[in-house]
């Protein structure tokens, strides 16, 4: 049986939304197989990976605390990606928001007041839009690549947080250990859910979605943001600036990451460490996909792939499984959601095609009478 | 000249009740004909009528749904360009297959089926544009020659094949008068050597210069077979259009007013080396009149329309002056607001959004101008009344204001970019090939569109490549060579051949003594009756 | 002081070496008009599943094979998704790097801490008796010669023959070629496969030579910076060599500088290859005309065939 695929004549709107469950379906189902490989028993490690973690409240209430930086990056992310600036250091930008923003809670340690915290905020979202900058700067006047310089800047921020906690920020009671003094009260998030560790950030996150939703769906920038990204030329002839554009988006998934990077430090960690973050800068370009490059597709997709962490932690403990098994979960559900995504530009036909091509190479065909 | 030999030659090619459907369309419905060794056979049709989809089943790009083809009597089935090769069919396309950073040689071997010594391959290059009047040097990169050079590029890796039968499409759509005087040169050569020509046009003129026979098409189907010689343009033009058959009457002369659009001394510097510099460009637009800017493809036509319309910025600032107001150093949003609107020649990435709504699309030129934000807000309530306007006045064949602008036919889209601009009563008017590709009815509803426009006090400026396009609808014409732009001339006082050497970038009034070149150009033209020649 | 110098030299080789074949890879695959964001993805999996092989057989031959089988293998899944499904390639390229991260991670989880001698060196008989060029060029292992030899056939390859001039004239223009008849998206898959396969080699190196041994996430970066050299070399394949050198070189400074203890805090010497990345990238981008005249026009590009 030959398989091809035929072009839609107009995007499938459906489909973009149904993409996503069919990848969730295949990835599953590559995940079983996995687990077989693994000498796993696949239900039971499916039940520690996706069940387990949503027994207790405890386990929603980290379902949120780990969604916070998904959301607040992937949303973010998601609108960079659809005005077609790819910022893939927000890893780095993250780990700016937690210096500087750490480094006001270090910096004020002895100071008992209200605005400790308000003040990190502020320095956190500073410090990530200050590194996003660079990158913004450098396509703008050097025309630079953004991909390659943001990456870069993530491993020159890791290394900068490294020489801060083993030098001058490293807690002198500490035993020498690489880390910063536990920061007080004052610096510290407050939690909404009490009992739990479910913090403030989790507010942030979601008027993070509700806000670039408005901004995107109403508003002449959120109209040019997408313009530039789908035709810069028309964005152009339209008199959008591309380079504000650039400046716009890049500020904007600094600032969050920068935010998202305070929020860690200040909440669930309390303290700077040399490595304060599993890589959610990166894993919110999954999220960023997997919703859509929507807010309210973000908002699940961060608690989608939330939970894969929790699984995976989850998994480590119940079932002594890899933590690695939570990565390449989250790897396969995007490579499943590139592939649905066909779908929404093409539909598939079983049987000899009819617009068989003589020339036909390669699994598209797509033929227009043209003269 | 090749009259002698008709009556002993073969038939080379036969095609008998070819077939194509598309979904929705059937392109080609049982079409036949017949071309003879030697013979320059037209197939003539307007833009839509076929001609594509049938050349490109000779050349087994397409496989044909029904229908017989004859090989030298033979039958024969071609299932790919290479097989057509192989019998002995050349294609030379409109849209060139060329690769811009390679040299011409690289190009010419990548053209053949097999790999050559280049030393060889130069030395053939250089030895059949010598033959056939190809000027062409094997060194040069594409991205640095003119679309007439790239044009013979693809001629001469067709010759290199030896083909015996050539198939060009539109080939002339990218020459100026003079270099198409060259190529019918070349052809003619071609078919006293016993080549056939099977030559796609829908330019009537040419036909009669260069054909001997002529099948017509029209709405997929054959309408008639006819010897050339017996038939005039306008006998052409009524089989190829039917009843469709409308001459565009000349709008008779409006008022001129104030200038309203104003280039004085406009320079740009390309910042990318396949872009065009423009140098020291002057010329100034009334209101109520439209002025037609000729020119070949690739000679500064975009770049001069993004001058105008403020996507490239410029200085002085008064090298652009909108109503009196010097705008060069502003953008588009400020020209805008001076009353500006452009068309850019590409419809889908520069004129719209390919992927977003016919709602959205017309919100992308308009929010400024008919004030659809509040805020920062849209108010897409505003903008739907808009839009809804526009397609309802430009009769726009659409599924509603949701349909995605890749989604409809060129002519439709085409018909909704120039009504988004047009119902924004704009005072000055930049459009780029407003009719390119488009089927006649569109065509119309465009140029009707602009008349109106002009009529009611904007000036307009139309960037084409047709000149039948320019001749019917503008009042004045300038022509853009290299970025540099002739002096204007009345449409009533310049021939075509006139046009030609501006295209070319020659005054015309010193040239025009060459009146050899002048009657052979006139005969192209078919319409010496009316360009005396006289300089104007 | 002869003796530290050709030390330094012969450091600088190897850390070239891995560059040279990612860089290679990922000009080819360039050139075909395809981005293939994913090399750091590639290297790891080609370190990891070398370093296993070897564990598992003891034959450094199998480890290396089966390095380059491993990129490939990962970049099989880019080709199919780009080129069968229409996936934009940046983001089939990220999701390539993170789960080439992960799934290296995984299949390594046991093979954390085991030692391995490396791969044997080969001196060749003659030359390598030759003083100091006899140490610096004639007594490295296979894969140090091999990138030689790769340098070499790729600059022939790409200016003299057929094949080397079909792959870039579907980089060029793919409608183009596919117009004339060649099989763009053929040629596209065998450039990402070749470009998947130097990846390999170039993460098997890194766990079978440079280290050698298996650590999670070992090529720290390598994978982006050889897709920086392919941009610093404007698609040259000898400026990709000599970029792969000036970054070894880097590399090598900053560690030596580290152990000779000159003051600057280790972190910061590390930072150098990163922030070298950066200014080379802006110090070539800012030449826009470079760039355009030497970029693949189709780079990034999707493809449908069309007739």
């Amino acid at each position: 049986m030959i398989v091809s695929l035929v072009k839609r004549p107009e995007q499938s709107q459906s489909m973009v939304y149904v993409s996503p469950l069919i990848a969730l379906v295949f990835t599953l189902i590559a995940g079983i197989i996995m687990f077989m490989i693994m000498g796993v028993d696949p239900s039971e490690a499916l039940y520690a990976f996706f069940v387990e973690p949503l027994t207790s409240s405890y386990g929603w209430a980290e379902l949120g605390v780990k969604a916070t930086p998904l959301i607040l990056i992937g949303v973010a992310l998601s609108i960079g990606f659809r005005a077609g600036v790819w910022n893939i250091g927000a890893e780095g930008q993250l780990t700016l928001g937690a210096i500087c923003g750490g480094g006001i809670a270090l910096w004020l340690y002895d100071v008992d007041s209200f605005f400790v915290l308000p003040l990190m905020i502020i320095f956190g979202v500073l410090g990530g839009m200050f590194w996003a900058a660079i990158p913004a700067f450098l396509k703008t006047r050097f025309n630079a690549n953004e991909i390659l310089t943001s990456l870069m800047l993530t491993y020159v921020a890791t290394l900068l947080l490294s020489l801060l906690v083993h030098g001058p920020w490293r807690d002198p009671d500490g035993f020498n250990f690489p880390e910063s003094r536990i920061f007080s009260d004052s610096a510290t998030l407050p939690v909404i859910w009490s009992g739990t560790s479910l913090h403030l950030g989790w507010v942030f996150a979601l008027a993070a979605v509700a806000g670039i939703w408005v901004l995107m769906s109403r508003t002449i920038i959120g109209f040019q943001i997408k313009v530039v990204g789908q035709a810069p030329d028309a964005g152009r002839h339209a008199g959008f600036s591309v380079n504000k554009m650039v400046w716009f988006v890049l500020l904007l998934g600094g600032g969050m990451a920068g935010l998202a990077g305070l929020f860690e430090v200040s909440g669930p960690i309390g303290q700077l460490l040399p490595s304060i973050s599993p890589g959610y800068g990166f894993t919110a370009i999954i999220v960023a996909f997997v919703g859509r490059l929507h807010p309210i597709g973000v908002l699940f997709a961060g608690l989608l792939i939330a939970l894969s962490y929790l699984g995976g932690e989850s998994a480590q403990i119940t079932m002594n499984m890899p933590l690695a098994v939570t990565g390449v979960f989250q790897g396969m559900l995007l490579f499943f959601l590139l592939a649905c995504d066909v779908l929404i530009g093409y539909r598939i036909q079983w049987g000899s095609s009819a617009a068989a091509s003589a020339t036909g190479s390669g699994a598209v065909s797509n033929e227009v009478p043209n003269g | 000249m090749i009259e002698t030999a008709v009556n002993s030659r073969n038939t080379l090619l036969r095609l008998e009740d070819m077939t194509k459907a598309f979904p929705g369309v059937v392109a080609n419905d049982k079409v036949s004909l017949s071309i003879k060794s030697g013979e320059i056979h037209a197939l003539l049709g307007e833009n839509g009528a076929g001609k594509s989809t049938l050349v490109k089943m000779i050349y087994g790009v397409l496989k044909p749904d029904a229908g017989q083809l004859y090989w030298t009597e033979q039958p024969a089935t071609v299932g790919n360009p290479a097989a057509a090769r192989r019998l002995g069919i050349a294609m030379v396309f409109q849209h060139f297959s060329l690769f811009d950073s390679m040299s011409v040689l690289e190009n010419v071997a990548l053209g053949m089926e097999k790999g050559i010594d280049h030393v060889q391959l130069e030395q053939k290059i250089v030895e059949i544009s010598n033959r056939y009047g190809l000027p062409l040097d094997p060194s040069r990169h594409v991205y640095t020659l003119s679309v007439g050079e790239r044009q013979r590029i693809e001629i001469i890796r067709c010759l290199l094949q030896d083909p015996k039968l050539l198939i060009m499409d539109e080939p002339t759509s990218v020459l100026t008068p003079q270099e198409v005087s060259k190529l019918f040169a070349t052809l003619h050569r071609l078919a006293d050597e016993g080549v056939s020509i099977l030559y796609i046009s829908h330019k009537l003129d040419e036909i009669k210069a260069l054909c001997e026979s002529a099948t017509i098409l029209r709405g997929g189907k054959v309408v008639d077979s006819v010897s050339v010689v017996n038939e005039t343009p306008s006998s052409l033009a009524a089989k190829m259009m039917g009843e469709e058959l409308q001459l565009s009457e000349k709008a008779s002369h409006t008022e001129v007013g104030d200038v309203r659009l104003e280039l004085n001394g406009l320079t740009h510097i390309a910042r990318d080396p396949f872009d065009i510099s423009l140098k020291n460009i002057c010329l100034k637009v009334y209101s109520g009149e439209i002025v037609g800017i000729a020119g070949v493809a690739g000679n500064g036509q975009d770049e001069l329309l993004k001058a105008i319309n403020g996507e490239d910025l410029c200085s002085p600032a008064d090298s652009v002056k909108l109503d009196g107001k010097a705008c060069a150093d502003q953008g588009p949003n400020q020209r805008r607001a001076l009353g500006m609107a452009s068309i850019p020649e590409e419809r889908l990435g520069h004129g719209a959004v390919p992927g977003m709504s016919l709602l959205d699309n017309s919100l992308l030129t308009a929010f400024q101008r008919l004030e659809f934000l509040e805020h920062g807000f849209i108010r897409y309530d505003r903008c739907q009344a808009f839009c809804k306007s526009v397609i309802d006045n430009f009769n726009v064949k659409s599924n509603g204001m949701g349909a995605q602008a890749a989604s409809l036919s060129g002519g439709n889209l085409q018909k909704f970019i120039v009504g988004r601009e047009i119902n924004q009563k704009p005072t000055v008017l930049v459009v780029s090939q407003p009719t390119w590709g488009v089927d006649a009815g569109a065509a119309q509803t465009i140029h009707d569109g602009l008349r109106d426009l002009a009529a009611n006090g904007a000036a307009i400026l139309v960037i084409s490549q047709d000149l039948d396009e320019l001749m019917s609808i503008s009042d004045r014409v300038a022509a853009i060579c290299a970025g540099v732009l002739s002096e204007s001339f009345p449409m009533e006082a310049i021939s075509i051949e006139q046009i030609g050497l501006m295209m070319a970038g020659v005054d015309p009034s010193s040239e025009l003594k060459d009146q050899v070149s002048g009657r052979l150009l006139n005969q192209l033209a078919g319409q010496s009756e009316e360009s005396p020649g006289n300089p104007p | 002081m002869g003796e530290v110098l050709i030390a330094a030299v012969l450091t600088i080789i190897t850390a070239a070496t891995p560059l040279v074949y990612a860089s290679i890879g990922e000009m080819i695959s360039e050139k075909a008009g395809v981005l293939n964001l994913g090399v750091e993805g590639m290297m790891l999996m080609g370190a990891v599943c070398g370093f296993a092989a070897v564990n598992a057989t003891d034959s450094s031959a199998i480890g290396i094979i089966v390095g380059m089988l491993a990129g490939s293998g990962l970049s099989l899944i880019f080709a199919v998704l780009v080129l069968g499904f229409q996936a934009t390639q940046v983001a089939t390229g990220l999701a390539l790097t993170i789960f080439g991260i992960g799934i290296s991670s995984l299949i390594g989880q046991d093979l954390v801490g085991i030692a391995y001698d490396g791969l044997p060196k080969l001196p060749i008989p003659g030359l390598s008796a030759i003083p100091v060029a006899g140490k610096l060029l004639f007594n490295h292992d296979i894969l140090v010669y091999g990138s030689f030899v790769l340098i070499l056939v790729v600059s022939w390859f790409l200016r003299s023959t057929r094949s080397g001039l079909i792959l870039r004239a579907v980089g060029d223009s793919h409608d183009a070629a596919h117009a004339i008849g060649y099989h763009v998206i053929r040629i596209r898959y065998m450039a990402i496969l070749f470009g998947g396969a130097m990846s390999g080699l170039a993460g098997a190196y890194l766990s079978l030579s440079y280290s050698p041994l298996w650590i999670e996430n070992m090529s720290a970066g390598r994978g982006w910076i050889a897709l920086a050299l392919v941009v610093f070399a404007t698609w040259r394949p000898w400026r990709v060599f000599t970029g792969a050198y000036l970054f070894g070189g880097i590399t090598i400074l900053q560690l030596h500088a580290q152990a000779l203890g000159i003051g600057v805090p280790a972190q910061v010497m590390s930072m150098l290859p990163y922030v070298a990345t950066i200014i080379v990238l802006v110090l070539i981008s800012q030449d826009h005309n470079k760039i355009k005249l030497n970029a693949p026009a189709c780079i990034g590009k999707p493809f449908h065939p069309t007739s």
